[in-house]
C-alpha cells in the first residue's frame, strides 16, 4: 500500500467527539461515495480514533448514517440509524439487528492533525 | 327463521342498562328483540357520581350509554315513558303514554324512590331530593340567589348531597336523627371521627336532631324546628334519609311483596311470576334489598344469563361493604362492622393528630376477621376485605393489621399471596385474583397493561392498590424480575438518573456515565439524559458537550423525514398567526419548494429542507419574528385553542389569551416525552382540551383544569383535575403537575400512561398537587421558574453561531449537496421520489 492510496479529507480537530460527520470520497470521479466518519476519544487519554463506514443506510436508503448516535453494545461500537434505529458495528459495518445486512466500511488514520480515508478507486483496483 | 324472544325491560336506570348490556354481549344475541321504558327523559348515567354534576361534568359526561348504543344493538327505548300497567295474562305492559307492548320475559329494574319523613311543611317550595340530573338542576336554581342549605339526613347520600350544597356555594348544615353519621355503615368512634373531619371542612353536623316542623323562617326561606327546641334557618332544604325500593308496579299487578315492600325474587331473580324478573334496588333477594351498584350488576347478569339459558349463575346474597371519598375523608365499613356477632373482640386504632381511626372486629378465638371501620385512611380496605371474604386465617396479633408500620418492614403479616385465586379484586368488574394472573402471565405485565386488558380498577378505582400488589407478587412468583435498568450502560431507572442528576448537580452525560454509569452510551440513555439534562438546567442543547447525545431531531432542530431532509414548524402560539407571518410562511415554502401542510396542532409543516437550508430558511423565519416551534423535540408542541369571548357566541372566557400565556410559558420545556395541550372558551370544547397531555376549559366560574388525555394510537379521554380555579391556581397546578410528570415518568411515557400507571391514580395525583402531601411543591414550582427563565430559541442561537452552523453544511469536505435527494411533483408539490422513480429515471423537480 503506498501513500497516494490515501485520501485526505480534513482536520480531526474539525471533527465533533464521539459524533459523527458525513464527506464525500472520491469527489466528481465514478467512485465518488458518500462516507460517515466517526472520532471517539478514549476515555482515558484523550486519544482520537476513526472510523469511517457508508452513510447510505440500506434499510431507508437514505444517506444519513452520519447522523446517527454513537452506541457501545458490549465492547463493541456501533452506530445506530437515525431512521430506523438499527445499530451498525463501526469496525465490521454488520448490523446487530440483521446479520446479512452490513455497511461498507472503510479504512481510515490519523497523520499529523489530518484525517485520511482510504480511496475505493484504488482498492478495487 | 324462528321468531324472537321479547324482552322487555322497564327502567333504563344503572342497572336496567347493565341487563342491555349483558344481553348485547351474548352470542345469541340477534335471537331477542328488546325494548326498554325509561321514566326519565335521559338514557342511563351514573347516579354513583351525580355530584359531579356540580363540580363541571354535564349530563354527558355522567352517561353510560356508548355511542349509537340502542341503534346498533336495534334497542328500542322509551324515553320520557313511563310503565304504568302490566296484563299478566296477555304479556303486556302499557305505558303513561298509551303505548301497549308485548314481552316474553319482563325485567323489572324500576330502582328506588328517595323517603321523604313526613313532617308538617315537607312538601314547600324549595325542598328537594337528589336522585336524579333534574332533581340536581332544580337544586342548582334553586342554590342561586340562596346563602344556606340543609341536608337532612348523615348517611352515605346525605354527606355527598352536603358536598354538593357546599359545591353551590351555600353555608351547609346536615341534620341526622341517630347519634351519629353514617349509622348503618360506622360505630360511634368512627362517627365521631368522621363528624370531626366534615365540620373542619365547613360543613355543620348536627346529630340526635329531630325534625318536627318546617315553616316560612324570619331571615330565610325556611325555619326547621327541632324536638328539643332547636331551630334551622335555611334557604333551601334537601331530603336524603334513605330509599325505598320502587315496587308499585309489582304491588298494584300481584307480584308478591317482602313486609316492608321489595319485590321478592329467588336466586335466579325471578319473581313470583317466572317470567317477570326483578333486579337492582327494587328486588327483595334473601329478605334484603341491596342499596349499591355492584350487586344490582350481579343480578343483572344472573338475569340476562337465565333468560339465555346460559350456565347455572345465581345471586345468593352479596357482600355490603364500602369504601368511599366523602368530601375528600375517606370513609369505608366491611361486614359486621358494629360487632354484632355473639362474643366478638374489638380492636381499635385512634390517632388524634390525623385524625384517623380504624377499628376491626375479630371472632371469639381470635383468628378470623369479621369486620372493619376506617376513617381518614382507607388504604387497608382492600386487605382487610379480601381476609374478611376469603376467610383467611389471622396472624398471631390481629391488631398488626391496624397498627401503623413504622419499623418499614411493610407488610402487614398478610399479603395478596394470602388470597386464594377465587378472590374477588375488582367488585365493580367482577375480576378475580386469578383473572389477573391469567392476564400477566399472558403478558400484562405492567399496572396500566394489566388494568386496560381485566378492566379492573376502571370504574371506581378502590382496588388498584391491590391490583399493583397482585401484579407485583405474581412478578415476583414468575422469577420475572422486572429489570428496570434504563440500559447497559446504566443500572438505574430515568427517575433515578432524573435525581441523581438533580442531587449532585451534574451537567453533562459525561460526567453522569463516569459517575454512574459505565460505557459510551447508546441510542437509549444518550437522548434520555439530554432530555433529563434539558428538563433541569435548560442549556443550549447544541452545547459540544450536549449535541452528539441528541436525537436527530434535536441534534439539528428539525423533523427527519424518510429521506434524510428536514421537516420545519414554526411556533404559532395559540393558533392565531397575522396575515404578514402567514405571507412570510407562504414565502419561503415558495422559495425553497418546501410542501406544506396544516398541522393537527394549528400550526404549519414545511417539509422537504434539505440539511444546508435549515440555517438561512430559520434566519428569514427569525427576522420575521417566529420562533423554533419545538415539533423536532420531546418538550412542549402547542397549545390549541378555541376563538372564545373575544368573537365566539358562547364563549365564556377569553381562550386564546390564555393558550398564547400557557404556550409561551412552558414553550422550551423538556420532558419525558411530547407535550400537549389546548384551552377551549367553553363546554362545547372545539379546542378538544380533553384529549391533550393537560387540557383547559372555561367555565362560568373559573377555568377547568383537565390532564392525562391523549389522541393518536391509543387514546384516552383526560381526567378533570380541578375546577372552577383562578387563573393563578391554574398556573400554579400546571406548573406542579408537569413537573411532576418530568420528575417521575419513564422515558418516553406520556402523560397518559403515566396516570394509567400511577399507583393511587387521580386522587394520588390531587394529593400531591392540590394537598402537597410529599412536601415537594415549592421545590416544583421554584424549578419550573427555572425552566421558563432560561429559555431560549434554539434557532436563534444557532444562527447566530459561525461553529454551529458548520455543522448543516452536507459534507465537510465539499460544498456539494446530498445527490440521492430527489422530489418528484404531487398535487402541485414535491414529496421524495420513491426508490423505483429514482432507477427509472423519473422526472424530477428541479430545486
Amino acid at each position: 500500500m503506498t501513500d497516494t492510496q490515501w485520501i485526505q479529507i480534513c482536520q480531526l480537530e474539525a471533527l465533533p467527539i464521539d459524533a459523527g460527520t458525513a464527506a464525500l470520497l472520491d469527489e466528481g470521479k465514478p467512485t465518488e461515495e458518500q462516507i460517515a466518519l466517526f472520532r471517539i476519544t478514549s476515555t482515558t487519554q484523550g486519544e482520537s480514533t476513526i472510523f469511517a463506514v457508508s452513510n447510505f443506510d440500506p434499510f431507508s436508503e437514505a444517506n444519513v448514517i452520519s447522523r446517527g448516535i454513537l452506541c457501545s453494545i458490549g465492547d463493541e461500537l456501533a452506530v445506530a440509524s437515525p431512521i430506523g434505529k438499527q445499530h451498525f458495528c463501526l469496525n465490521s459495518g454488520t448490523c446487530f439487528e440483521d446479520e446479512d445486512v452490513a455497511l461498507k466500511t472503510y479504512p481510515s488514520k490519523i497523520a499529523d492533525g489530518q484525517v485520511y480515508v482510504q480511496s475505493s478507486e484504488l482498492i478495487q483496483e | 327463521m324462528s321468531v324472537k324472544q321479547k324482552i322487555l325491560v322497564i327502567g333504563n336506570g344503572m342497572v336496567g342498562h347493565k341487563f342491555l348490556e349483558a344481553m348485547t354481549t351474548h352470542s345469541d344475541a340477534d335471537k331477542f328483540e328488546i325494548a326498554t321504558f325509561c321514566e326519565e327523559p335521559r338514557a342511563a348515567y351514573d347516579r354513583v357520581h351525580l355530584t359531579d354534576y356540580f363540580s363541571g361534568h354535564s349530563a354527558e359526561d355522567l352517561s353510560l350509554v356508548e355511542p349509537d348504543f340502542f341503534a346498533q344493538h336495534n334497542i328500542r327505548i322509551l324515553l320520557n315513558d313511563k310503565a304504568v300497567s302490566i296484563d299478566r295474562k296477555a304479556k303486556t305492559v302499557t305505558s303513561e303514554n298509551g303505548e301497549t307492548l308485548s314481552y316474553d320475559k319482563l325485567v323489572l329494574a324500576t330502582g328506588s324512590y328517595p323517603f321523604v319523613p313526613p313532617i308538617p311543611g315537607h312538601k314547600r317550595d324549595n325542598c328537594f331530593v337528589y336522585r336524579t340530573i333534574e332533581d340536581m338542576e332544580a337544586i342548582r336554581a334553586s342554590a342561586q340567589g340562596s346563602s344556606v342549605g340543609v341536608v337532612i339526613g348523615g348517611g352515605l347520600l346525605g354527606l355527598e348531597a352536603a358536598k354538593a350544597l357546599k359545591d353551590l356555594g351555600l353555608t351547609t348544615h346536615v341534620v341526622e336523627f341517630a347519634p351519629r353519621l353514617m349509622a348503618v355503615q360506622v360505630d360511634d368512634g368512627g362517627g365521631a371521627m368522621l363528624r370531626q373531619k366534615i365540620e373542619d371542612l365547613g360543613v355543620q353536623v348536627h346529630t340526635g336532631k329531630n325534625t318536627q316542623n318546617i315553616e316560612d323562617g324570619d331571615q330565610h326561606f325556611h325555619k326547621m324546628t327541632f324536638a328539643d327546641g332547636d331551630i334551622i334557618e335555611t334557604d333551601v332544604l334537601l331530603f336524603s334519609a334513605g330509599i325505598r325500593p320502587q315496587d308499585t308496579l309489582a304491588r298494584e299487578f300481584g307480584l308478591e311483596l317482602g313486609e316492608r315492600g321489595g319485590i321478592v325474587v329467588n336466586d335466579h331473580c325471578q319473581t313470583s311470576d317466572p317470567d317477570i324478573y326483578a333486579i337492582g334496588e327494587c328486588a327483595l333477594s334473601g329478605g334484603r334489598i341491596y342499596g349499591l351498584v355492584a350487586p344490582g350488576y350481579r343480578m343483572a347478569q344472573v338475569t340476562a344469563d337465565h333468560i339465555s339459558n346460559t350456565g347455572d349463575n345465581t345471586f345468593t346474597g352479596a357482600d355490603m361493604s364500602t369504601k368511599l371519598k366523602l368530601m375528600g375523608v375517606d370513609v369505608a365499613s366491611i361486614g359486621d362492622a358494629h360487632g354484632n356477632t355473639p362474643d366478638a373482640k374489638v380492636y381499635t386504632y385512634v390517632d388524634g393528630s390525623t385524625e384517623v381511626y380504624k377499628k376491626i372486629v375479630v371472632n371469639s378465638d381470635n383468628n378470623r376477621l369479621l369486620g372493619a371501620v376506617l376513617v381518614g385512611d382507607a388504604t387497608d380496605y382492600g386487605n382487610l376485605l379480601q381476609i374478611v371474604l376469603n376467610d383467611i386465617p389471622l396472624p398471631e396479633f390481629p391488631d398488626a393489621l391496624i397498627l401503623p408500620q413504622r419499623d418499614g418492614s411493610g407488610i402487614t403479616g398478610l399479603g395478596v399471596e394470602a388470597l386464594p385465586d377465587g378472590a374477588q379484586i375488582c367488585s365493580c368488574n367482577d375480576v378475580s385474583k386469578g383473572d389477573l394472573c391469567q392476564f400477566i402471565s399472558d403478558g400484562a405485565t405492567t399496572l396500566g397493561d394489566l388494568k386496560a386488558c381485566s378492566k379492573a380498577g376502571t370504574s371506581c378505582g378502590g382496588c388498584n392498590v391491590l391490583v399493583g400488589q397482585v401484579l407485583n407478587a405474581e412478578l415476583e412468583k414468575m422469577g420475572l424480575e422486572v429489570n428496570t435498568d434504563l440500559c447497559e450502560h446504566f443500572p438505574y431507572t430515568r427517575q433515578d438518573l432524573y435525581n441523581l442528576v438533580r442531587v449532585e448537580k451534574i451537567k453533562s452525560f459525561f460526567d453522569l456515565i463516569e459517575k454512574h454509569g459505565s460505557g459510551r452510551g447508546c441510542d437509549i440513555c444518550k437522548p434520555t439524559v439530554a432530555s433529563i439534562l434539558a428538563s433541569c438546567w435548560n442549556d443550549y442543547v447544541l452545547e459540544p458537550e450536549h449535541a452528539g447525545l441528541q436525537d436527530t431531531n434535536d441534534r439539528y432542530l428539525g423533523n427527519m423525514q424518510k429521506n434524510g431532509t428536514y421537516s420545519i414548524v414554526p411556533r404559532i402560539p395559540g393558533g392565531e398567526i397575522t396575515p404578514e407571518k402567514l405571507i412570510v410562511l407562504g414565502e419561503v415554502a415558495k422559495k425553497y419548494k418546501l410542501y406544506s401542510k396544516i398541522t393537527g396542532g394549528q400550526r404549519i409543516d414545511l417539509f422537504g429542507a434539505r440539511l444546508e437550508q435549515l440555517p438561512e430558511i430559520w434566519r428569514l423565519l427569525i427576522d420575521a419574528g417566529f420562533e423554533t416551534g419545538h415539533a423536532y423535540g420531546k418538550a412542549l408542541r402547542t397549545v390549541k385553542s378555541c376563538v372564545g369571548t373575544s368573537w365566539c357566541r358562547y364563549g365564556q372566557d377569553d381562550s386564546v389569551a390564555l393558550a398564547l400565556e400557557v404556550e409561551n410559558r412552558y414553550k422550551g420545556l423538556r420532558s419525558p416525552h411530547k407535550l400537549k395541550s389546548a384551552v377551549s372558551g367553553c363546554t362545547r370544547e372545539c379546542a378538544e382540551a380533553q384529549s391533550k397531555d393537560f387540557g383547559i376549559i372555561a367555565t362560568e366560574n373559573g377555568w377547568n383544569l383537565y390532564v392525562g388525555g391523549n389522541g393518536g394510537m391509543r387514546p384516552r379521554h383526560a381526567d378533570l383535575f380541578a375546577t372552577d380555579l383562578d387563573k393563578e391556581t391554574l398556573i400554579k397546578y400546571i406548573d406542579r403537575f408537569l413537573m411532576f410528570y418530568v420528575r417521575t415518568a419513564d422515558r418516553l411515557q406520556r402523560t397518559s400512561t403515566w396516570m394509567d400507571n400511577m399507583e393511587g391514580g387521580l386522587d394520588y395525583l390531587r394529593e400531591v398537587v392540590i394537598e402537597d402531601s410529599l412536601g415537594i411543591c415549592e421545590q416544583l414550582e421554584a424549578e419550573m421558574v427555572e425552566v421558563i427563565g432560561s429559555y431560549q430559541c434554539e434557532w436563534k442561537t444557532t444562527i447566530e453561531d459561525e461553529e454551529k452552523l458548520r455543522m448543516f453544511q452536507p459534507f465537510i469536505n465539499s460544498e456539494k449537496g446530498d445527490s440521492n435527494v430527489v422530489f418528484v411533483e404531487e398535487r402541485g408539490q414535491i414529496r421524495p421520489a420513491t426508490s423505483d422513480e429514482k432507477r427509472q429515471g423519473i422526472k424530477v423537480v428541479s430545486l
